[in-house]
C-alpha cells in the first residue's frame, strides 16, 4: 500500500472536544463521595538530619482528624531501578521538604491545622549540595548502606561513597586520539536543575475496600509500573498486583515528572491505614517543585580533539550529576546519557565517565529529553566553538562528523538508519546560518546558532506493551491500552494506525484511558517510545481483527480470504466487484445463512510486542557489548535571535527545527508538539532558574519566582521540519520525537548569543543579567553559576 | 469562635468561623449554599457544587487554570472567597456550552489547540472575555489577553491561531 488514507494526514485530535468542553476529567475532578479523607504531609525543614522523635498526640486531638501516621507505620522501601527510598523518612531526612509523617482528616483545613501540631525532633547532620563536594573524601555520606541496596544489574553503585552509579564508556584509545589531534578544546559547563511545571500538580487517591483491595487513582504516566512498584513495597501488608488496581483519567501534563513512583505511594500507604475511606493527596504547587523528581543538575568537564580537516579524533567527558538524595529513577537518566554522550557523531576514541552523585538537594530524575537535554548543552556548545576555532562553518563541522547508518556507537553497536545530515542542512538553510544579519536597532545585535541532537529511548531491554481492540454494533471501535495521553496526541495517532488498517475513520475509534484491571500492559509512557512500540502493538491488534473479519466473511460467503479487503468501513472482494458488506452489519451480530443459522463472532483482537533485540549486558569498565538502545531519533535545531546589548535581553526572531521522525503519522500534531517543546527549551535556556538557600531550601517554588513562558514570550516565527528516513521496524516507518524537540534549543541559543555579541555562556540559564554583565565588563566567557549556595552556614 | 494559628507565626488571633448562606447565579442557575468565611471560591465550586472545569494549578493566582467569569470579567477563583460572590454571577466553562459549543470552542477543536488540556478551561474563559469585549483583536491583543493563563504543552501558537480564527466569526 503506497497511498494512505489516514496515516500522514493532519487529523484533528480525538480527545480535543473532551478538553474544550470541560468533559475531560482529571483525578481531582472525580467525585469520591462523602467518605473522602484528605491528607496533609509533615515535611522536613532540614536538608540532612536524624529523626530523634515524633510526637503526634496534639495533632490527633484536632477535631476531624482520623489518623496520623509516621515512617514507623510503613518501614517499606520502593524504587524502579534501585531501592533507596522509603515511603516516609525512617530514621533520617535527606532534603528539605521530605515527607516525615501525614495527617489524615475529614477536611483539608483540619488536616493542615493538625499537621502543624506534629512535633518532630531532629538532630541536624552536615549536608552536601554540590556534586563535586559530595564525591570528596570526608563528605557527609547520605546512604551508609548503599552497598546493600537492591538494584538492576546495569547500575554500579560505590558503597561507602555518595556515588550511586558510575557508568564508564571506553572506545578506542583517547590518549592516542588526543596525540593525533591538531587542536584540543577543553572546558567545563554547568546545567542547573529545572522543574517540569505540569499545569496539573501530582495527585493520587488511594482506597482500600473492606475486602482488602487497593484502588489508586493517579495522575500518572505509568499505571502498570506504579502498580507493580506499589505492590512490591506493600507486599508485607499482603498486597500483590492482583489486589491492586490503578486507574488513570486524563493527565494534565507529564514531561517525565509523572513517570516513576512519586507521591502516589503515599496515597496508597495511607489508604491501608483507613480502610473503607478514599484518601486524597494533592500536591500544592510548591510541593510539586520540591517533592517530585525535578531535572538533575550536571557539571560537565569536556575535552575534544580534532584534526585540521575537522575530523574529531578524541572525546573525553566526565559528568558529575547532582541527583539529590534518592536516585531510584534518576540514576537511569545518568546511565542513558553516558551511553550517548558523544552526541550524534562518529568518534573513534571515546572516554566517558558519568557519576550519579547523592546530594541533599531535592530528589531529581527524568524530565523531557531524559539526560540529553542536560548534556547536549555542553557537547553542542563545544562543537560550535571548535568549528569556529578551525575556521569552519558549524554546519560543515557537524556534517563531517555526523553519524551514519552502520557507524559504530560509543558502546560498539551499529547506528540505525537516520537523516541527520538532512536535518542539519534543512535547519541551517532555514535560518540562513552562514548569512550575517544586522539589526535595524543599533543597540541590538543579531546572532544565529544551530545544534544537532539525537536521543534513544532509555528503557530496560525487555520492555513490552499491548493493546486490545473491540467492535460495537455501529461498527465503531474501542482500543484499550495503558499508554497515557499526556498531551502528546498519542490516542489520535493510535486511532489513525488502527483506522488505516481497518479502513474506519479515526473519529469512529475511541482510545480508552488506562485502568490496570481492564486495559492491557504498557510499561510506561516515557522515552518517546510509544509511537514506535505501542504503535506496533495497536497495528498487530488491528491486523488480528482484520483477519477475524475476513474469516467470518469466508465462513459465510466462501470467498478466499486472500481476495478480501477493507474499504470505507466495508468488506470487499477483488474477485467479486459487486460484493460489499458493511462492518456494522456483522461485527457483533454475525451473518445469517439461508437456513437461519449465523456465522460470526463479536470481533475482538489483541496485539502485543516485546523488544527482543536489546540487551543491557555490557562490560562495566567499557560499556562494550550489548545493545542497550533500540534506535536513535536524530534532529537539529537553529535559532536567529536578537540581543539587546544594554540589557542583555534576548528575543528569538526565528526558530527552526528538523527531526527525523521516520514517518510523520500526523504532521499537525507533530508540528504542535515541536513548537511546545521548543518553547519549553527556550525557557530553560533563557530564564527558568532554580535557587536554593545555603541550607538547601528551594527559594522559588512558585510561578511568581520561577518563570515559565507566557504567550508573550514566544518566538516571532517557527519553522517545523520533518525528515522521513523510515524506521525499518516502526509502524508505517515511524519513530518517536516527543522529547527530542526540546534538546537542541539551549545549545543553539548559546551558540547564537556568542554569534551575536561574542559572549560564550557556559552555565545555563543564559540570562539577560549574565549577558549584560559580561558585556559591561568586557568578558568573553561566562561560567557564573548561581544555583549552588555559595556560602555555607553551620546547620 | 475558634482559635486559629497563623502560619508560622506562633501567635493567635480570633476569627469568626460562623457559616454564612450565600446565593449567586452559577452558569445561569440560582444557587444557594452555606460556606465558611474562609472558603475559597475555586474549592467551593469544585467540591460543593460539582463544577470541575476550573482547576487548581497554583493556588496563588499565577497560572490561570482556575479562571472563571465574575459578572463577565475574568477572575482567578483561587484568589476569591466564596462569600464575595454572594449576589453576583459566575460563569465557568460548563456554562458556555449548555446548548451548543461557542464558535470559539469550535475553533479550538478545529485547531486541535490543546495538548494535555488542563489549562483549557481557564484559557477559554479568558479568550471568551476578550472576544466579548474586543471581537476583532490583533495578535498582540490576543497574546496579552491570555498571558495570565500558563500552558506548558503548546507554546501557545495553536491557541492564538484558534482565537484569531474564531474572531472572524463574530
Amino acid at each position: 500500500m503506497s497511498e494512505y488514507k489516514f496515516i500522514g494526514k493532519p487529523i484533528n485530535r480525538i480527545d480535543e472536544k473532551d478538553k474544550v468542553t470541560g468533559a475531560a476529567k482529571y483525578v481531582d475532578d472525580i467525585n469520591f463521595g462523602p467518605n473522602l479523607l484528605y491528607a496533609e504531609i509533615v515535611e522536613s525543614p532540614y536538608a540532612h538530619a536524624k529523626i530523634v522523635s515524633i510526637d503526634t498526640s496534639e495533632a490527633e486531638k484536632v477535631p476531624g482528624v482520623v489518623k496520623v501516621v509516621t515512617g514507623k507505620d510503613f518501614p517499606y522501601k520502593f524504587g524502579l531501578y534501585m531501592k533507596d527510598r522509603y515511603i516516609f523518612a525512617q530514621d533520617r531526612v535527606r532534603f528539605v521538604g521530605e515527607q516525615v509523617a501525614a495527617v489524615i482528616a475529614r477536611d483539608p483545613k483540619a488536616a493542615k491545622k493538625a499537621a502543624k501540631l506534629v512535633k518532630v525532633e531532629y538532630e541536624p547532620l552536615p549536608a552536601v549540595f554540590d556534586p563535586f563536594e559530595a564525591v570528596k573524601e570526608g563528605a557527609p555520606i547520605l546512604h551508609p548502606e548503599l552497598g546493600s541496596y537492591p538494584h538492576v544489574p546495569w547500575y554500579y553503585p560505590h558503597g561507602g561513597t555518595n556515588i550511586a552509579h558510575w557508568r564508564k564508556v571506553r572506545k578506542g584509545d583517547v590518549e592516542k586520539g588526543f596525540a593525533e589531534a591538531d587542536f584540543i578544546l577543553e572546558d567545563t559547563y554547568r546545567v542547573p536543575r529545572y522543574a517540569h511545571c505540569c499545569m496539573e500538580t501530582h495527585i493520587a487517591v488511594g482506597f482500600v475496600d473492606y475486602n482488602g483491595r487497593l484502588t489508586i487513582w493517579a495522575s500518572s504516566q505509568s499505571p502498570h509500573t506504579q502498580r507493580h512498584l506499589i505492590a512490591e513495597a506493600l507486599r508485607p501488608l499482603g498486597f500483590t498486583e492482583q489486589n491492586i488496581r490503578e486507574i488513570v483519567p486524563y493527565v494534565g501534563g507529564g514531561f517525565g515528572g509523572k513517570a516513576g513512583v512519586t507521591m502516589e505511594i503515599i496515597a496508597a500507604a495511607l489508604a491501608t491505614a483507613v480502610k473503607g475511606h478514599p484518601v486524597k493527596v494533592r500536591w500544592r504547587r510548591d510541593q510539586e517543585f520540591y517533592n517530585t523528581y525535578m531535572r538533575q543538575q550536571v557539571v560537565s568537564k569536556l575535552k575534544v580533539g580534532v584534526k585540521k580537516d575537522g575530523r574529531i579524533t578524541a572525546f573525553e567527558l566526565t559528568n558529575y550529576w547532582d541527583a539529590g538524595p534518592y536516585v531510584e529513577y534518576g540514576a537511569n537518566v545518568v546511565n542513558a546519557s553516558a551511553l550517548s554522550a558523544t552526541g550524534p557523531y562518529n568518534i573513534p576514541n571515546v572516554k566517558i565517565d558519568a557519576l550519579c552523585v547523592y546530594t541533599n538537594l531535592p530528589a531529581a530524575g527524568p524530565y523531557r529529553g531524559f539526560g540529553y537535554s542536560e548534556m547536549m548543552f555542553s557537547v553542542e556548545s563545544h562543537m560550535t566553538r571548535i568549528a569556529k576555532a578551525l575556521g569552519m562553518s558549524p554546519r560543515e563541522f557537524r556534517k563531517i562528523n555526523g553519524i551514519k547508518k552502520g557507524d559504530p556507537l560509543a558502546y560498539g553497536a551499529p547506528m540505525n538508519e537516520n537523516g541527520l545530515i538532512e536535518c542539519i542542512d534543512k535547519v541551517a538553510d532555514a535560518i540562513k546560518l552562514e548569512e550575517k544579519e544586522e539589526s535595524k536597532d543599533p543597540k541590538k545585535a543579531i546572532g544565529k546558532g544551530i545544534a544537532a541532537i539525537w536521543k534513544a529511548p532509555a528503557m530496560p531491554p525487555n520492555v513490552t506493551t499491548s493493546a486490545f481492540l473491540k467492535f460495537s454494533e455501529d461498527g465503531s471501535v474501542n482500543i484499550l491500552l495503558s499508554g497515557m495521553e499526556i498531551g502528546q496526541g498519542m490516542y489520535t495517532v493510535m486511532a489513525q494506525i488502527a483506522a488505516e488498517i481497518l479502513s474506519i475513520p479515526p473519529e469512529k475509534i475511541r482510545v480508552e484511558l488506562p485502568d490496570t484491571d481492564r486495559n492491557p500492559y504498557h510499561w510506561q509512557t516515557v522515552a518517546s517510545h510509544s509511537t514506535w512500540l505501542l504503535g506496533n502493538a495497536v497495528k498487530r491488534a488491528a491486523l488480528e481483527a482484520r483477519e477475524k473479519i475476513f474469516d467470518v466473511v469466508h465462513r459465510a460467503f466462501y470467498y478466499e480470504k486472500d481476495h478480501l479487503y477493507l474499504e470505507d468501513e466495508k468488506v470487499k472482494c477483488t474477485t467479486d466487484p459487486d460484493f460489499e458488506l458493511p462492518l456494522k452489519d456483522f461485527v457483533i451480530n454475525g451473518i445469517m445463512m439461508e437456513d437461519g443459522t449465523y456465522r460470526g463472532e463479536a470481533i475482538v483482537a489483541s496485539g502485543s510486542i516485546m523488544v527482543e533485540f536489546a540487551s543491557a549486558l555490557q562490560d562495566p569498565e567499557t560499556s562494550q557489548g550489548g545493545h542497550p538502545n533500540v534506535h536513535y531519533t536524530v534532529g537539529a535545531g537553529g535559532v536567529v535571535l536578537e540581543v539587546d546589548k544594554e540589557t542583555g535581553r534576548v528575543h528569538i526572531l526565528k526558530l527552526a527545527e528538523a527531526i527525523d521522525v521516520g514517518k510523520a503519522l500526523n504532521p499537525e500534531i507533530l508540528k504542535q508538539q515541536l513548537i511546545g517543546g521548543a518553547v519549553q527549551g527556550i525557557a530553560t535556556a533563557l530564564y527558568e532558574d532554580m535557587r536554593f538557600d545555603e541550607n538547601g531550601k528551594l527559594l522559588n517554588p512558585n510561578f511568581t519566582d520561577y518563570k515559565i513562558p507566557t504567550a508573550l514570550d514566544i518566538p516571532d516565527e517557527f519553522i517545523p521540519i520533518f525528515v522521513e528516513v523510515p524506521q525499518h521496524d516502526g509502524p508505517f516507518g515511524a519513530r518517536g520525537m516527543a522529547e527530542h524537540v526540546m534538546i537542541p534549543i539551549a545549545p543553539a541559543i548559546a551558540n547564537a548569543v556568542e554569534d551575536a555579541v561574542g559572549v560564550r555562556v557556559k552555565a545555563m540559564p543564559i540570562t539577560a543579567e549574565k549577558i549584560a554583565l559580561a558585556l559591561l565588563h568586557g568578558k568573553k566567557e561566562v561560567d557564573d553559576f548561581f544555583m549552588v549556595p555559595v556560602k555555607k552556614k553551620e546547620v | 469562635m475558634e482559635r486559629v494559628p497563623i502560619t508560622g507565626q506562633g501567635s493567635y488571633r480570633r476569627i469568626k468561623m460562623e457559616k454564612k448562606t450565600i446565593t449567586f447565579t452559577l452558569n445561569g442557575e440560582k444557587r444557594t449554599i452555606e460556606v465558611e468565611p474562609n472558603d475559597i471560591l475555586l474549592e467551593v465550586l469544585r467540591t460543593k457544587l460539582g463544577i470541575t472545569a476550573p482547576k487548581y494549578g497554583c493556588g496563588r493566582g499565577d497560572c490561570g487554570t482556575c479562571t472563571v467569569l465574575l459578572d463577565g470579567k475574568s477572575v482567578r477563583s483561587c484568589l476569591i472567597l466564596a462569600i464575595e460572590v454572594d449576589g453576583h454571577e459566575i460563569t465557568t466553562l460548563e456554562g458556555l456550552s449548555k446548548d451548543k459549543l461557542t464558535p470559539l470552542q469550535e475553533s479550538f477543536i478545529e485547531h486541535s489547540s490543546f495538548q494535555c488540556g488542563f489549562c483549557a478551561p481557564g484559557m477559554i474563559m479568558s479568550a471568551t472575555e476578550l472576544l466579548q469585549k474586543n471581537p476583532h483583536p490583533t495578535e498582540e491583543e490576543v497574546k496579552e489577553a491570555i498571558s495570565g493563563n500558563l500552558c506548558r504543552c503548546t507554546g501557545y501558537v495553536s491557541i492564538i491561531e484558534a482565537i484569531l480564527d474564531a474572531s472572524k466569526k463574530y
